[in-house]
């Protein structure tokens, strides 16, 4: 099991937790697993094709999972993923 | 004499014990090092603060001989750096050196014969740092006390510029704490008035100046606070046609923007210009900052190609923020501001930074440069006139995320 940090924009789409587990053997597994238990997540993560959005940076532990394998990136039992979409907010 | 203590190196003169060193010190002659030190080697100025007030040969640190030991290795970490070291005549100076050979091993110590004066004898130059006057020394007394920042520092502060986009949650506390600190300039540009429901997070506003432009507000809280602090306001948002008549103005930018158009045409600019930017974002009980130095680390293009569509990118107005949390990530900025200009420390250039407020967590991630960056994968000079004036219509690009 993988823990995933929800960034505040996602939040409302998993009932409001700031993190959830979530199961898999690689990244791609892992979100599938995430889409899976909260289906209101899909669209705001993956693109029609199945790729991730490129407005959404997605790190495994702390490395951007773009310049590891991407989707294919193995997971270990404990690691941290972090979802990261853009934020503009500063007033 | 009765009752003293005998030492068995009384008998030791100045004289012989100067000679003594100067049997391992080596001296350079002002001619040797008229047109520069070698590379990587280190020139220091070891006399007080009143003498190094009155000129310094170009180039030198300034360390007392008196706080040498202590501030050494802010400069100079490595015990194989060449030093030179010089004073007035050129004895204080290999007393120094023996100090730094002998009790903290530098390998490569040198000592200027003559010392200064005999460099202005040989017509070689002379430059006369600005001094602080004496109310400037008293309030940024704990900045002096600071060996990463000084005399040298507190005047890089002095002679910065910096501008703020947006007076509202983050450049309120990055303004009166940079404006405190004594950063010289600070340009503001925010076309709205000040609202009573900003007043919750935007501690630089008053409630006797609802209804007044932020910008005026803002300059007046500076001013209150430091009058050293020259103030230029921009009362207008930032946008295409003007960015890059303002830019070019600063060393640094602050970004507390609230919309993405706005961050895309900052980022593009500042690029342009080389510029870097210390870019921060809140939302509810969560912040991120970054601090974006072109060509050094990644662009903000590179981290988010694109902009979210609207639905995943709610302003703070609609979504409320916690009153406190600009406070903490403005503050956080104006760090990575100061230590933009002080040249110390590590700064967030390729790490973004996240806070949790909720959680009281801080999570860092690393983020590096695209190599097909559309924007900062290209020389400043790979981007012609014509395509720097014709910026993309941002608005239609990611309508209604603002």
């Amino acid at each position: 099991m993988a823990l995933v940090r929800i960034p505040p924009v996602l939040r409302p789409s998993v009932g409001g937790e700031r993190e959830v587990e979530a199961a898999g053997n690689n990244i791609g597994e892992v979100l599938a697993s995430l889409v899976a238990n909260h289906p209101a997540t899909k669209d705001q993560i993956f693109g029609p094709d199945g790729t991730l959005n490129r407005y959404v940076n997605v790190y495994l532990n702390d490395e951007d999972v773009r310049v590891l394998d991407g989707l294919e990136t193995v997971v270990g039992a404990g690691d941290h993923l972090v979802i990261l979409p853009a934020m503009a907010g500063g007033s | 004499m009765e009752g003293s203590v005998q030492n068995p190196n009384q008998s030791t003169t100045a004289a012989e014990l100067i000679a003594d060193i100067k049997l391992r010190v080596a001296e350079v002659a002002p001619a040797e090092i008229k047109d520069g030190l070698p590379e990587g080697a280190v020139l220091i100025d070891v006399r007080e603060d009143g003498e190094y007030a009155t000129g310094h040969i170009p180039s030198a640190h300034h360390i007392p001989r008196s706080y040498l030991e202590m501030r050494i290795e802010n400069i100079a970490p490595d015990r194989d750096t060449p030093l030179v070291l010089y004073c007035a005549g050129g004895v204080r100076s290999l007393y120094a050196a023996k100090t730094l050979v002998d009790d903290l091993g530098y390998t490569d110590v040198k000592s200027l014969n003559g010392g200064i004066t005999l460099w202005k004898d040989g017509g070689h130059p002379v430059e006369i740092p600005k001094t602080l006057t004496p109310v400037q020394a008293d309030r940024y007394s704990r900045h002096l006390l600071l060996s990463e920042v000084g005399l040298e520092g507190q005047q890089k502060l002095l002679d910065a510029k910096v501008l703020l986009l947006g007076a509202g949650g983050l450049g309120s506390p990055t303004a009166l704490y940079l404006a405190a600190a004594g950063v010289g300039t600070l340009g503001i540009i925010d076309g709205d008035v000040v609202d009573r429901s900003n007043l919750q997070r935007q501690v630089i506003h008053t409630e006797d100046r609802i209804g007044t432009l932020k910008v005026e507000s803002a300059a007046a809280s500076i001013n209150a606070l430091n009058p050293d602090v020259e103030v230029v306001q921009y009362p207008y948002r930032i946008g295409p046609d003007n960015i890059m008549d303002i830019l070019p103005n600063y060393d640094i930018v602050v970004d507390g923007l609230d919309n993405f158009p706005t961050r895309y045409l900052l980022n593009d600019a500042s690029v342009r210009l080389k510029i870097p930017v210390v870019s921060a974002s809140i939302l509810g009980f969560e912040g991120q900052i970054s601090v974006f130095s072109p060509y050094e680390g990644p662009c903000y293009r590179c981290l988010f190609p694109v902009p979210p569509p609207p639905e995943l990118a709610p302003s703070c107005g609609a979504n409320g923020v916690l009153g406190v949390l600009p406070g903490t990530m403005g503050l956080l900025q104006a760090t990575e501001v100061m230590k933009l200009i002080l040249g110390q420390g590590d700064t967030l250039v390729g790490r973004l930074l996240l806070y949790d407020a909720l959680a009281t967590s801080f999570t860092e991630l690393k983020i590096g440069r695209d190599p097909e960056c559309p924007i900062c994968s290209r020389s400043p000079d790979a981007i012609s006139d014509s395509e720097m004036g014709v910026f993309p219509d941002y608005d239609a690009f990611c309508d209604g995320s603002h």
